[in-house]
């Protein structure tokens, strides 16, 4: 099943759901016509927190820079002294 | 051959190098394979896309030092794509195994023995590397860039479901069967290929494990992220949720 399908399938269940809601009435309508803006807000929420999150604890790695600026001076030195040629950039 | 090599039960390496003006990181990366990959048996495939700058020149000085069969020289006359690029390589590789990475030292040799061992562990098809798990990382990026890539990934989490936390990575080892069937149903271009090779790999059910890697920002020469590239990415993330 392409995977767009299964995204829509889920909307569809949530929006049945929704009108049972809204038919059987054992909310007050007025309530029960505002669940999917609270849907896309929360789903909003939800994206904004991942990505704050994220953010927060990206994990980072300066050592390594240092540790490849060495790897690169120490693999500038054998590949010079064999005779490769690794003198401009 | 294939089957040979594997009822020997003795496992080749082939590595593919897309190049374009990398004349001094190809020679630093091959120096760090040889340096980090000493009981495997391997060959780098550069696949030069006609460089300006001399990168083939370079490439046949590593080829006298480290012999012909261990680095392969197979350029294209002009810059054709890095999908074309891994599929021009593959014809050349004579390995059971497949391993993609960048020329520009923001994939660091050190990390192939932990791909490899990963495969034999685990026995997966896939090893595909991470930035964003612990004993991973990135150094580099600024604000922007960092909260770009978090975007996207969270964008793509939570739309494609992918079952790999890095999408965009392109440090990866293939089965060399593996990386031929799923190349061969990919049309995606540029920034959007990497991810489209995972995504459709993971829907065909293949066994993907992932090794945490540091990414160093391009060292040499300038990053290539941008404002079409974001475009770019939304629109295969579309691509992909109506194709696969």
């Amino acid at each position: 099943m392409k995977h767009v399908l299964k995204i829509l399938t889920i909307l569809v269940a949530i929006s049945a759901f929704w009108i049972g809601l809204l038919q059987a009435s054992i909310v007050p309508r007025s309530h029960t016509w505002l669940l999917p803006i609270y849907f896309i807000v929360s789903l909003g929420c939800y994206g904004l927190l991942m990505v704050g999150v994220g953010l927060m604890r990206f994990p980072t790695c300066p050592q390594e820079a240092l540790l490849l600026q060495k790897d690169i001076a120490e693999a500038k030195v054998f590949l010079k002294q064999n005779g490769v040629d690794v003198g401009s950039d | 051959m294939e089957e040979k090599e594997q009822k020997k039960g003795k496992n080749k390496y082939s590595i593919i190098i897309p190049t374009y003006n990398e004349r001094l990181n190809i020679a630093l990366v091959v120096y760090l394979i040889f340096k980090h990959l000493r009981d495997v048996d391997f060959e780098i495939i550069v696949v030069d896309d006609g460089s300006p700058d001399g990168t083939q020149e370079v490439v046949k000085q590593l080829q006298q030092l480290y012999g012909e069969d261990r680095i392969l020289l197979r350029p294209r006359p002009r810059k054709l794509g890095l999908g074309t690029a891994y599929v021009h390589g593959l014809k050349h590789a004579s390995g059971n195994f497949v391993v993609i990475m960048d020329a520009d030292l923001s994939h660091h040799p050190k990390y192939l023995p932990s791909f490899i061992k990963k495969q034999l562990e685990t026995g997966a098809s896939i090893v595909t590397g991470t930035r964003y798990v612990k004993g991973g990382g990135v150094h580099g990026w600024n604000l922007m860039r960092k909260l770009t890539s978090r975007g996207a990934n969270v964008l793509a989490q939570t739309f494609l479901w992918p079952g790999v936390s890095d999408l965009t990575g392109s440090f990866r080892l293939y089965k060399k069967s593996v990386l031929e069937d799923v190349i061969s149903s990919v049309v995606s271009k540029g920034y959007v290929f990497q991810m489209e090779m995972i995504v459709r790999a993971s829907r065909e059910g293949y066994h993907i494990e992932e090794v945490p890697i540091t990414f160093v920002d391009r060292v040499f020469g300038s990053s290539k992220l941008g404002g079409s590239e974001i475009v770019e990415y939304l629109k295969g993330l579309a691509y992909l949720l109506v194709t696969t």
